[in-house]
């Protein structure tokens, strides 16, 4: 019997340093046992090993992909039960949290999000309204649900490694009804980081003008995700999917560069609780000044190159 | 077709939000209709519209869960042309978590399917004061519905919908047959804003009150006595300050850089 189960969603070859947290995280709180979707490879499982996984549920069926959450939802809950988890952790994707909300009705458990540290005791915590307020919750179910933020918690193998014994979970019949995907298309690999993971987040936003290159290039020497403001979203200039804020996507890396943003609220909230922020704008009194630890009042198109350069240089 | 439409009634994110009470519950003075749930709302009336709207039998019927306030965010939705508006209020459901919530709007649209029944459920993809995008997925869960999240498009035909939605990776096109619940995200329209006719003519639609009562729902299944999390502390974080401003005198970006070494961000 594990006390935790973490679930990890087609993994491909290796696992992302956010599964490796939760498993690191899911071993402060007890025995960890995950529940696989997709393909089990070689490395992944030795990873498991070396994480100290004590057991492997993989779904009798293979088409979970081709159903919308419900599907997924399903074989996690029947994993929960087999496993008797009194704890289940996801990572907190968009996908991610609809899983835990999902799954919080099957298992009557209640269900915490955007989590950034468990005490062991099952205690929560988080960052709500924006990063104004920490808070700390707790479930009062017998099962809790949480889906976890990147970045939060250094990735640790187990002292000792583990032999971890796979076995197959029936998935319930009623897993594959709901909205089914009729099509899929792959975005172009851009070959940078995923922007809700990534340690380092470089954006720009109004002030580019139409032209990314100096914050990619910036992006790339840094190892960094590109982000945008959604001025520069809906002037068509770099996809949604870059957004970052209240209506995008909510960031909270290690150092994050906002460069031709002025910083309204909208796009505060989604960046505020990073833990360095660095503001490149030309106008000084822009309101990314008021919460930048190190604000530059200059042109990006200046700046951007010049610190690009600078970096490759240092780094040889 | 009936087409129900979740309004929340949420804190100005343009002014300091708090948490406030023994419950650490959003103090909801200087509230407004969420800004997200403004595309549900038109993505509805435009598929209403396009079926010949009201006169052919297409109801748009704004529900809004919450204390006295939460009205507004209904009278918003009027105004913006919504044909009916739902208040759903009673003291037990203060405090309801994703779960209680979700129960309580479950009960809400089953009593508001009696009769013809509900083709649609639309919602915002996240309020703008939670923010955790838990209640469309909970919702679906409860009424037996597939769920359709985060579309960015949305077609209907016949008693199939078909929506297209954004991952980090890839684009997905998602079926679903009717009745279904889906959530769409701000790429979806461009929200109307309500005109002189349409606010004249809110004043003349009518909005239902639903207490817990008349949805069948037990108090004790919601609120903060039917909830499944509980806030134990929350603390208000010290505002950002201000660190070290400089003007670019040509070498801002060596500057930059040595600032990024010395944080050990290199």
């Amino acid at each position: 019997m594990a006390n935790v189960l973490v679930f990890i969603d087609n993994p491909g070859n290796a696992l992302k340093k956010s599964t490796l947290e939760l498993l690191t995280l899911g071993r402060s709180l007890g025995e960890t046992a995950v529940a696989l979707n997709g393909e089990l490879h070689q490395g992944v499982s030795a990873t498991l090993a070396e994480y100290g996984v004590s057991a492997v549920f993989r779904p009798s069926a293979q088409d979970l992909d081709d159903y919308l959450v419900s599907a997924k939802a399903a074989y996690l809950g029947a994993a929960a039960s087999a496993a008797g988890a009194g704890t289940v952790l996801l990572d907190n994707s968009p996908e991610g949290k609809e899983i835990a909300a999902r799954l919080g009705i099957r298992l009557n458990a209640g269900v915490i999000t955007d989590v950034v540290a468990v005490d062991t005791d099952g205690t929560a915590h988080k960052s709500v309204l924006a990063g104004s307020y920490t808070t700390a919750a707790r479930t009062t179910t017998a099962v809790s649900v949480l889906t976890v933020k990147a970045n939060n918690v250094t990735p640790e193998p187990a002292s000792v490694a583990s032999a971890p014994e796979t076995s197959t979970i029936d998935v319930p019949a009623d897993a594959t009804t709901g909205a089914r995907i009729t099509a899929r298309e792959q975005k172009v690999a851009s070959g940078r980081p995923d922007l809700s993971d990534a340690r380092i987040v470089v954006a720009g936003g109004r002030g580019v003008d139409g032209d990314f290159g100096p914050v990619e290039q910036l992006a790339d020497a840094l190892g960094a995700a590109v982000g945008a403001s959604r001025a520069a979203t809906d002037a068509g200039w770099i996809s949604h999917d870059a957004q970052v804020g209240q209506t995008g996507r909510t960031v909270s890396p290690q150092l994050y560069i906002s460069a031709g943003i002025s910083g309204a609220i909208q796009q505060k909230a989604g960046m505020q609780t990073a833990k360095i922020i660095v503001a490149v704008n030309k106008d000084a009194e822009s309101p990314i000044f008021e919460i930048a630890d190190f604000g530059i009042i200059g042109d990006l198109f200046d700046v951007l190159p010049q610190a690009t350069e600078e970096i490759k240089k240092r780094k040889g | 077709m009936k087409i129900i439409v979740l309004v929340k009634h949420v804190p100005d994110a343009q002014f300091d939000r708090h948490l406030t009470g023994e419950g650490y519950t959003t103090d909801r003075d200087e509230s407004i209709l969420s800004e997200l749930d403004e595309y549900a709302l038109e993505a509805a009336l435009q598929l209403a519209e396009a079926r010949g709207g009201a006169k052919a039998g297409n109801h748009v019927i704004a529900l809004s869960m919450g204390a006295s306030g939460a009205v507004n965010a209904v009278k918003k939705a009027l105004q913006m042309g919504a044909t009916e508006g739902v208040h759903l209020t009673d003291s037990g459901l203060a405090g309801s978590d994703a779960a209680a919530t979700s129960l309580a709007l479950a009960a809400a649209i089953r009593h508001l399917g009696t009769g013809a029944p509900v083709d649609l459920v639309l919602t915002g993809m996240a309020s703008t004061d939670g923010e955790t995008s838990l209640v469309p997925a909970q919702l679906a869960e409860r009424l037996g519905l597939p769920q359709v999240t985060f579309a960015s498009s949305l077609t209907v035909d016949g008693g199939r919908i078909t929506a297209r939605r954004d991952a980090d990776t890839y684009s997905e096109t998602v079926e679903a047959s009717l009745p279904a619940v889906v959530s769409v995200t701000d790429q979806i329209n461009e929200p109307r804003y309500p005109n002189f006719k349409g606010i004249i003519a809110a004043k003349r639609k009518s909005i239902t009150t639903l207490s817990l009562a008349d949805i069948g729902v037990d108090p004790t299944h919601v609120g903060h006595a039917g909830s499944w999390t509980t806030v134990t502390a929350a603390e208000e974080r010290p505002p950002r300050t201000a660190g070290t401003i400089i003007t670019d005198e040509g070498d801002a970006g060596v500057r930059l850089v040595d600032f990024l070494a010395a944080q050990k961000l290199l």
